[in-house]
């Protein structure tokens, strides 16, 4: 038998892995959203800054990005709900005999794969536009149609589903109480089935609402020339980010907990009212207090002050000082890598002298700068993604061949598609590219790719 | 304004399944009338053909002379309480009392009015703006009551509606159900599986088995001339024997038992009549069982007292014949004339041929 204490500790240490594991992406990719480095990333720290969430306010393909998920998610809203609700009311009126059948063909869009849907809304609306005899611009080739039409595809499944669940538990003999004092069937609907279904409704609405906002892979097809959040950011991944990317993560993260929050709030001012209205049932109060309006509700007052102090707390600090640190840090490191160098010189000058005594085969040698190769992936794995490293490559080792090293990572590399022969180009390429290319050229990148360079020696 | 209710013949198939058998009833404008009988004996049905949830596979539904076919519950002139009772528990209790009226589009001034004067009738005056999850089960009883009257049903269909309250409440709804019926003066049908309530409330009584009608009468007629034996086996409590009948002589059969020769009388019915050789039971009523102390009567027995039950104002007695060790139930006031029996006394027991009725031998009530 484990003793107690030890039992309890590994309960705590699980569940602080737990929280690690849920909460760590989050708090490394909120934490680089603060600091200066030109990736996202968390260490080496350089300088607190929210110059950042300037950058994305200010990229504008991002924010129509973000403007076309956001029309895109309320079109598929105001499409995939009312369609739900239809399928669910559907399926609560068929025969017993029908309903597996009916259940399985309603809900198959989920589980038919998103490309699939894209690709065939994509040749759907294409047919039917020729059929039709419509010009490019019409609306059967407009991206943001198509998508919202391609998405509630699916999406209203999802809401079919949540009406399914809410009706089940609904107590028919209430419509049919309504029927039989004499309300019609329309107005039974209404005044009945539809205020049971509100709670139901919304939920509805903010699923079809977040399932569009982060829809990929349907999307991808029917966007046609459009951008929405996803497209955008995934060709932003293909070209190089920066902590930008970060910022709007913050910003949802924020959003959504100011949700969470409010949505709290009201749910516990409910469960009080719902209380209270037991105990004078019950004869232990004589009457429900009145509620406070909702603004005035210590909870909510309480928060908004928290979030104020906070995001001043952070503004201030940083946009105060954050050139002088800046200036700081680059020094520090133009000395470090200086340094770096000095000792590399200095080491390579003394193997050169070993390698005059042994005189090893060029395989070797091969082997050798390609572990130094790996060993700078592997650090600075966020090298990837940077532009810089396009240059870096073939820059800061023109003499060794891009293909032919053990050095695996440059299948991968972009500049190995674009081929040995023209390396030249490719290192000109990045800077035809429209965003985040500036960098390539500046001192500061050139020392940041050496620096996890030199590290891993 | 109140109506008659007519069923003609009325058969009711799910599928296979006949809900109701040939049923035919006529129920008057003013009557409280119950429908009894055992759970899933097709009460529910015949009540929800009568409110349009459901039409009859056969026959007709007549409302104050009116066919009901095609004619949706929304256009009928009745109003069904629900067994679990159905109120709207999105809507404050005026607002459910007066839900008839908002779909006709009353205004809400006259909504409030006449929502002030039915908590009045219900005895629920200034609760009108709570929500019915602030109601005790007999306030919710009443308001679903009101809900119905608002609407001005000529025919008012109660489904057990005192089933889901505790006795004493029930035992002061049925009072208070009866009072409200005078009161408005509308034709009540009522349905329950309980007997008491079935035979204080109402004016007739059907006795209901698997879809079948077995009888239509008043209270006491159900209860001392029961026409069937499951109706004398449902309805109160009854002691039975098995026989045979071997004379019939000015309408007291004669009929071999294992107990030997009981003389009952026989059913004013012609259509429950017995004769020479007939198969049937003899019933007869614990109350109606009586301690022989000398004076001789028609059926006589000796028997052992298997054990006694003080109830107050009566005294229950189980007891073992003698002749076939069959258990017998008698109960008799507790006025202080007898003192109580210890078990396996012996004793002797017996009851008139007036009180005991032979019926032909048919279906009975589960125990
Ligand atoms: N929609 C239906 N489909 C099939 N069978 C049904 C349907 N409605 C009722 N029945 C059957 O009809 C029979 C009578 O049902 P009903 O609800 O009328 O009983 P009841 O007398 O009201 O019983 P209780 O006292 O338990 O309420 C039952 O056997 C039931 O299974
Ligand atoms: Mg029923």
């Amino acid at each position: 038998m484990i003793p107690d204490r030890v039992q309890k500790l590994l309960i705590i240490g699980f569940v602080a892995l737990f929280f690690v594991y849920l909460f760590g992406p989050l708090l490394v990719m909120g934490l680089s959203a603060f600091n200066t480095s030109n990736f996202p990333r968390m260490s080496p720290w350089d300088c607190f800054t929210v110059e950042w969430f300037d950058v994305l306010m200010n990229d504008a393909r991002l924010i129509t990005g973000v403007r076309n998920s956001v029309i895109i998610g309320l079109g598929v809203v105001v499409l995939a709900v009312p369609i739900g609700l239809a399928g669910a009311l559907m399926l609560m009126q068929v025969g017993p005999r029908v309903r597996p059948w009916y259940y399985t063909i309603t809900i198959a869009p989920i589980l038919v794969p998103g490309v699939v849907l894209g690709i065939s809304t994509l040749l759907f609306w294409d047919r039917i536009g020729l059929m039709l005899g419509a010009t490019e611009d019409s609306i059967f080739y407009d991206g943001m149609f198509l998508t919202i039409i391609g998405q509630a595809t699916f999406i209203s499944a999802y809401a079919m589903l949540i009406f399914i669940a809410r009706l089940q538990r609904f107590d028919v003999a209430l419509e049919e109480a309504a029927l039989d004092l004499g309300a019609t069937h329309v107005q039974a609907f209404r005044k009945i089935l539809l205020p049971y279904l509100r709670p139901a409704i919304g939920s509805a609405a903010v699923l079809a609402f977040l399932a569009s906002f982060e829809n990929y892979n349907t999307t991808i097809f029917t966007i046609i020339s459009s951008s929405t959040l996803t497209t955008v950011l995934a060709s932003k991944v293909r070209y190089g980010i920066d902590p930008s990317i970060s910022a709007l993560a913050v910003s949802i993260v924020f959003l959504t907990l100011v949700g969470a929050v409010i949505y709290e709030i009201v749910k516990r001012r409910e469960a009080r009212k719902v209380k209270a209205q037991m105990a004078v049932a019950r004869g232990e109060a004589t009457e429900t207090r009145k509620q406070r309006s909702f603004f005035s509700e210590p909870a909510f007052i309480m928060f908004v002050l928290i979030v104020i102090a906070g995001m001043g707390t952070i503004y201030f600090a940083g946009t105060i000082g954050v050139e002088e640190c800046k200036t700081v840090v680059k020094a520090e490191r133009q000395a470090e890598i200086q340094k770096r160098i000095a000792e590399r010189q200095q080491q390579q000058a003394s193997e050169r002298a070993v390698d005059v005594q042994s005189d090893p085969p060029k395989d070797e040698d091969q082997t050798d700068r390609a572990d130094k190769v790996t060993a700078k992936g592997t650090e600075g794995y966020q090298g990837v993604f940077a532009p810089a490293n396009l240059q870096g490559d073939s820059e800061s080792e023109p003499d060794e061949p891009a293909v032919g090293t053990e050095g695996y990572q440059n299948v991968f590399a972009p500049a190995n598609l674009t081929g040995d022969a023209t390396e030249n180009s490719a290192a000109d390429e990045p800077a035809i590219g429209t965003e985040g290319y500036q960098n390539v050229f500046s001192p500061e990148n050139l020392t940041e790719q050496v620096q996890p360079d030199a590290s891993g020696n | 304004m109140s109506a008659d209710v007519r069923l003609e013949t009325v058969w009711i198939r799910f599928g296979d399944f006949v809900a109701a058998r040939d049923v035919s009833l006529h129920i008057q404008d003013g009557e409280f009338f119950t429908i009894l009988g055992p759970s899933g004996c097709g009460k529910t049905t015949l009540l929800r053909a009568v409110s349009g949830f459901l039409t009859p596979s056969e026959g007709r539904v007549l409302i104050g002379g009116e066919d009901m076919a095609g004619i949706g519950p929304n256009r009928r002139p009745t109003a069904l309480i629900f067994q679990n009772l159905a109120l709207f528990p999105l809507m404050t209790i005026w607002e459910n009392i007066t839900f008839s009226l908002e779909v006709k589009g009353v205004g809400i001034k006259e909504r409030r009015k006449r929502a002030a004067e039915l908590l009045e009738l219900i005895a629920l005056k200034g609760h009108g703006d709570k929500m019915v999850s602030e109601l005790s089960g007999g306030q919710k009883q009443r308001v679903a009551i009101a809900r119905a009257l608002c609407a001005q049903p000529q025919v008012l269909l109660l489904d057990e509606p005192l089933s889901a309250l505790d006795l004493k409440l029930r035992q002061h709804m049925r009072t208070e159900l009866r009072a409200i019926q005078q009161q408005v003066g509308i034709t009540f049908i009522y349905i329950t599986h309980d007997q008491g309530e079935a035979l204080t409330m109402s004016d007739n009584v059907a006795v209901m088995r698997e879809g079948i009608v077995e009888q239509v009468s008043d209270g006491t007629t159900i209860y001392d001339e029961p026409d069937t034996s499951f109706v004398a086996s449902f309805v109160g409590e009854n002691n039975r024997f098995v026989g045979k009948v071997a004379r019939i002589s000015a309408g007291i059969a004669e009929v071999n038992t294992e107990d030997g020769v009981l003389r009952a009388r026989c059913s004013t019915n012609p259509q429950s009549a017995v004769s020479k050789g007939d198969d049937v039971f003899v019933f007869v009523r614990p109350e109606s069982v009586r301690f022989l102390d000398g004076a001789p009567t028609d059926n006589q027995f000796k028997a052992k007292v298997y054990h006694e039950e003080f109830e107050g104002n009566l005294w229950q007695v189980f007891l073992d014949l003698a002749s076939s060790q069959k258990r017998v139930k008698m109960s008799y006031v507790n006025d202080g004339s007898i003192t109580p029996h210890s078990a396996d006394t012996e004793v002797a027991i017996g009851f008139s041929e007036r009180a005991a009725i032979a019926l032909p031998r048919g279906p009975l009530a589960a125990e």
